[in-house]
This record gives structure tokens, sequence and C-alpha cells, in this order.
């Protein structure tokens, strides 16, 4: 029977090689410093002058040693607790927690703009993590699920975007007959993304999913006629529910009967801020439950048993082509769909958006998130969007709390947050009820 | 039913099967035994389409498959359990066995999961054990379990016994035989291990560096002071010594 093997722990080291550790470490400090803390440019009446900060670079390498030293003596004493601690962590949650966990999320989610916080900031950051989450589920269906790396998946964002903005702005189109047009339009440029790349894996397919997405993002930048280039789209129309506009009645007449009059009550800005967090939120929990349904049907299954073993799909009748094409395909359409909603939150989009920072903060969601765990692409999405976002006037900080969170939770659980896979069939639930064999007295092993 | 007529096959530019013909009927068990190296994944591969042939010829039940992508081969009714098992170890075992149906109809799987587990009792200890976690018999019934859940006409079996213990390795070809049996399943077996190969076996072949030499009854060759010599004595068997 073979056990995965558990994690090592570091060698238990000596004070001396703690030492040399840290002076390394102070070393490289010492060398990024240079560059970074080192020179300082003064703009004055003058023009500009370049001072030389010397002194601060060994501040810095003095602190880095410091720390080091600090944090592995820290490490020494504490490790053998974390390790025990961390294995524990996912053996301990029976397997229906999840589901009770998800509830509880979604029940969250349902009341969170009537809690007594939600101001207009609050219910902006948390749309925003709702476009991420949306984004991390459905990335999760190419990378977690199929395991097809895949770096260019903010293109598929754009076009959803671009496609509701042109759609729209040139035809005239509402949202609500955009939204399905965007989702179509991204499966579509899914599967043609995924042809060429199909014989692909691993290194390759990053290398050319990541090449796909700049072309986009290039050619929105450069077909000035059509996407504005750089200066975007402005003034896209706001979504309408049943008709009903939440347009703002100071900015000029209606079109149609607003919101707020049909109500009877007094117009408020807040009125859209709810709409649209309910809106992603339906958006974000139709990716989900269909990324469930489909890890339940046998396309869906086949994504996984791809990821584990090509051959044996193959043998078992599996055409590898339909199965990861679908992966794609299906993937994308939910990027089209968020981008199409992200353009209609916004009501400005240019290629700024669609940069590849985005790519790598979706893919960085569902890899924190633990490859596949839906709970643990909620909780990563908070903290790589949500907290960025919130703190945002601790300005340069945050980056540096994101990489140590990062690495913090790189260390700690470093199959991501939640990395366990949940079988998509139980017992008791499936065929398998009726034959659950009497308890056998003697075991093979 | 199966029919391999002068096949050549081989990765890159090196040729490693060099025009093998090889029968299989309807019901028996054929083996093909033959040291590491000679040849014999290559064959079972080739004729799942995965290497390509270069040239030559499968046949099955008359139907020309050379050249057929090898998912569409795993839907004629050939069921293919490759040499290292190849179980989705990440899966559990209950879906592992309903990845084997992935291209009948959903239907069946109740009946044919009854069936499998009538033969591997064992697995249906484990129905919720991720198939990584098994024995190493335990994954080769498993894998030979997914197989029958793909209702095949035909079992394609490479090197089932790789690195099982003997006793284990007597059950499970024992109840290969009780398929062979009850089920009129037609079984193409790949071996190393010629004794229990050749055992089991109605028909059998010994393959040597991609060619067929010698071809008789499992028990002819089991008699035979040659084949004993070169590969039941537990000495190193060298190819030149098979006639
Ligand atoms: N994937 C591969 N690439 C290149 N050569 C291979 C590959 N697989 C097998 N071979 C070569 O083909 C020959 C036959 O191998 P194989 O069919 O695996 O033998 P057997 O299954 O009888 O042990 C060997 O010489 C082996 O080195
Ligand atoms: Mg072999």
């Amino acid at each position: 029977m073979t056990r995965v093997a558990d994690r090592q722990a570091p060698p238990a080291a000596s004070l001396a090689h703690l030492v040399r550790d840290a002076g390394l470490a102070a070393l490289v400090a010492a060398l990024l410093a240079v560059p970074l803390l080192g020179f300082r440019l003064n703009v004055s009446a003058q023009g500009l002058s370049l001072e030389y900060r010397l002194p601060w670079i060994l501040y810095a390498a003095a602190a880095v040693f410091a720390g080091r030293l600090l944090l592995s003596l820290a490490a020494r004493s504490l490790w053998p607790q974390v390790r025990q601690r961390s294995r524990g962590f996912g053996a301990r949650f029976p397997s229906n927690t999840n589901v009770i966990v998800g509830w509880v999320l979604i029940g969250g989610a349902l009341v969170l703009p009537w809690l007594p916080f939600a101001d207009p900031r609050f219910l902006s950051v948390a749309t925003l993590v709702l476009i991420y989450v949306m984004l991390g589920w459905g990335l999760n269906i190419v990378v977690g699920l199929a395991g097809l790396l895949d770096l260019g998946y903010v293109a598929f964002y754009a076009i959803g975007a671009y496609s509701f903005a042109l759609l729209s702005m040139n035809f005239g189109l509402s949202f609500w007959i955009c939204l399905p047009l965007a989702g179509i339009l991204g499966a579509f440029f899914g599967i043609l993304l995924g042809f060429p790349v199909l014989r692909l894996r691993g290194d390759y397919l990053a290398i050319v999913t990541l090449g796909f997405g700049e072309i986009i993002r290039v050619i929105l930048l450069n077909w000035q006629a059509v996407t504005n280039g750089p200066d975007g789209i402005t003034d896209i129309p706001r979504p309408t529910l049943f008709g009903l506009s939440f347009e703002s009645p100071f900015r000029g007449p209606l079109h149609g009967t607003g919101f707020a009059d049909f109500l009877g009550v007094p117009y408020s800005p807040m009125q859209w801020m709810f709409f649209i967090y309910y809106l992603i939120l339906l958006l974000a929990l139709g990716t989900t439950l269909f990324a469930q349904r489909m890890r339940r049907l046998p396309t869906g299954r086949a994504w996984e048993a791809l990821r584990e073993d090509e051959i044996a799909c193959k043998s078992l009748g599996m055409n590898p082509v339909t199965v990861k094409l679908s992966a794609f395909a299906i993937g994308a359409s939910f990027a089209g769909l968020a981008g199409c909603f992200f353009a209609a939150r916004q009501g400005f989009i240019s290629p700024e958006s669609f940069t590849f920072i985005e790519s790598a903060t979706i893919l960085a969601i569902v890899v924190l998130g633990g490859m596949g765990s839906q709970i643990g692409i909620v909780l990563a999405a908070m903290l790589l969007v949500g907290l960025p976002e919130w703190f945002r006037n601790l300005a340069e900080y945050r980056m540096i709390a994101f990489g140590g969170a990062m690495v913090l939770i790189m260390i700690w659980r470093p199959g991501g947050l939640l990395s366990r896979r949940d079988p998509t069939v139980t017992l008791g639930e499936g065929p398998a009820e009726s034959m659950r064999p009497a308890p056998a007295a003697e075991s093979p092993r | 039913m199966l029919k391999v007529r002068g096949l050549h096959s081989g990765y890159g530019r090196i040729e490693a099967l060099h025009g093998v013909d090889v029968d299989v009927e309807a019901g028996e068990i054929m083996t093909v035994v033959g040291a590491n190296g000679a040849g014999k994944t290559t064959l079972l591969m080739t004729v799942c389409g995965h290497p390509r042939a270069w040239s030559g010829e499968v046949l099955f039940e008359g139907r020309d498959i050379t050249g057929l992508p090898m998912f569409e081969i795993g839907r004629l009714g050939i069921a293919h359990v490759p040499e290292g098992r190849h179980i989705f170890p990440r899966m559990t075992v209950l879906e592992n066995l309903q990845m084997g149906g992935y291209a009948v109809d959903p239907r069946h799987f109740d009946a044919d999961l009854q069936r499998v587990l009538a033969y591997f009792p064992q697995l249906g200890n484990r129905l919720s054990q991720r198939g990584g976690t098994l024995s190493g018999g335990e994954q080769q019934m498993l894998a030979i379990g997914r197989a029958l859940i793909s209702r095949p006409r035909m079992l394609l079996l490479d090197e089932p016994s790789l690195g099982l213990a003997p006793l284990v390795v007597r059950q499970l070809f024992d109840i290969i035989a009780d398929i062979n049996r009850d089920e009129r399943m037609t079984v193409f077996l790949i071996e190393q291990n010629a004794f229990q190969a050749l055992r089991l076996a109605h028909r059998a072949c010994i393959m040597v560096n991609g060619r067929i030499t010698t071809r008789g009854t499992g028990a002819e060759l089991l008699a035979d002071p040659a084949v004993q010599a070169a590969y039941l004595e537990g000495a190193a068997p060298s190819a030149e010594e098979a006639p």
C-alpha cells in the first residue's frame, strides 16, 4: 500500500548553520537594496539630482539578517508543532463540512449588503471579490479539473467585456442579450485557442496561452477603429432589471422607467450597488453549480480522469481532443460572462484592465485555493483580491503583506488552502448503495 | 477474432516489432510470453493504435482497425489494461469503475458493477477509497474491473503480474480464467511470468526481439525443454536460447 510521503521537516539545523543562512539572506537583501533603496531621485528647481543612500543598504541587510535569524530560530523550536497541526487540519474535517461551509457562505453572501457595515465601499470590494471568485471557479475547470495550465485566461475575460461594450454601443443590444453572447464568444475563442494547443502539455501550454492573452490585449490596444485603442470605451450603458433602469436621474433624462420610480422610493446609488452585487452573486453561484454538476457527468469526470492518466482514458474510449476542448470552452465561456458583467459594472473598459497580472491573480487564486476546491477559491479570492483592495490606502505595504501571505500559505498549506479532492460520488448516493458488502473479516493486506 | 498480420512498429526510428503475426480466436485465452524488452507491450499498444503501426494490418472481427486512433479502438469492444495498471490514483475506486463505463450506456452500470464485484469482492470493501491507496494487487483488480465495465468482447492484459507477490498472481490468474470461462471472454494476455501465463493459456507463443519464435498450446510450451530452459528455470532468459 502506497501513501503519499509526509512532508519533510527541515533538518534540525545548528546555530552556525542558521547564522550562515541569515548571512546569505542579508547578502541577497543588500544586493536588492542597491537599486531599490540605494539611490533617491530628487526633483528640485535645479532639475534632477541623484542622492546616494548607502546606509540604507546596510540597514536593510541588518534587518533581514536579524529577521531571518529570529524566524529560523522560532521555526526550529516550533516546527514540529506546526507540522502536527497543519497535518491534522485537512483530516479533521468530515466530508460534509464542505457542504455546510458552502451553505453558510452562500447565506452570508445573501445577507451581506444588508449588514450595518456594508457601505458603498464595502459593497464594491465585495462585488470585486465575487468577480474574482467567479473567474477562479471558471479557471478552476481548466486548471484544477482538467489540469491544463492556462496563463492567458484574462483574454476571455477581455473578450466578454469588449463584446458587451461593442455590441451595446454599436448595435444597442441590451445587457441581457449580450450576456449569453459574451459567454458564447468566450467559448468560441476558447475552442479557437484550444485547437492548436491540444498536443501541448505543462510548460509549453502555459507559454502558448500566455502569448494568446497578450495577443488579445495587443489587438484591443491597436485596433483603434473598433476598440478605440488605449482610450478604451466609455459610457457603456448600465444593465436594467426587467426594463427598470438604475441610471441616476440627475445625469439626464432616463430611458424608460427608473427602478426607484417604479417602487416609489427616492433614488439612491445604493440600489445600483445592491443590484450588481446580487447579479454577480447569481453569476458566480451559477458557475460553481454548473462546475459541480459537470463533475458528476461523464464529460466533467473525463476532465479529471484525463489529467490523471491519458493512456487509460484513451483505452476507455475517451477522445482527449473533445474532452480538452470542452474544458477550454466552458472555462472560457464563464470568463466571457464575467467580462460582460465587468464592463457593465464599470461602464468603462480599456485594455489596461486585461493585463497579464490579472491572469496571474486568477491563477494564484485557483492554486492557493487548493486546485479544485470551490470553497478554497472563495477564501483565496478574499485574501488575494479583497484584502489588498480594502487596504488600498496602505499603499505599497499591501503588496508586501500580499507577498508575505503567499509565502506563509505555501509553507503551511503547500497544497493550497483546501487541497482535499471530494469524490463526485459516495456510498449511499450512487448505485453502490445496494452493494455495500458485509464487513469483510480478512484484509488482503 | 483478432488477426495481426506482418506488424511492424517502433518508436522514433527504432523498430521494435519486425513483422509479427498473431491470431486470437473468440473465447480463448491467447498469451504471448517473452523476456523484458522483447516487444510485447509494443505489440499490444500497436494493436490499440498507439504507437501507430508502420506496416502490416490489424483486423478485429474482420474489420481493419490499423491506423484508427486509440480512443476509437477502445470503443469497438476491445478493453486494454495497459502495463502498469494506469488507474486514476486520485479518484475513488467507484469513480475509477465509473470511468470504465464512459463510452457505454450508463443503464448497464449497476449490473456491470455487480458482475465486477462478484469477481473482485475485495474491491467492494474499498469503493470509496482512493485508487492510489490500494495495494498493487487491488490496483490490478481495479484496472481489470474497470476494463470489464466497458463491456468488451476482448480483454487485452499487459503483464498483470507486474510487481505482485506470487500468491496474489495465482489468485489474479484464477480470476482471469473464471472471467474467460463464465463470460466466454476472449483474453489476449501478455506476460513475462511464463509459468503462470502458459498454465492458463489455451494457445501461446513466445516473442523474442520483436519476432514470434515459437507457437503451440499452453501445455505444449510448458512441456517444451527449450522453453523451460529459457523461461521457467529462473535463470535470466536469453533470446538466443529460444528455438
Ligand atoms: N516509449 C518508448 N520509446 C522508445 N523505445 C521504447 C519505448 N517503449 C519501449 N521501447 C523499446 O522497445 C522495445 C520493446 O519494448 P517493450 O515492448 O516495452 O517490451 P516488453 O513489453 O516485452 O518488455 C525495447 O527495446 C524498448 O527499449
Ligand atoms: Mg512490457
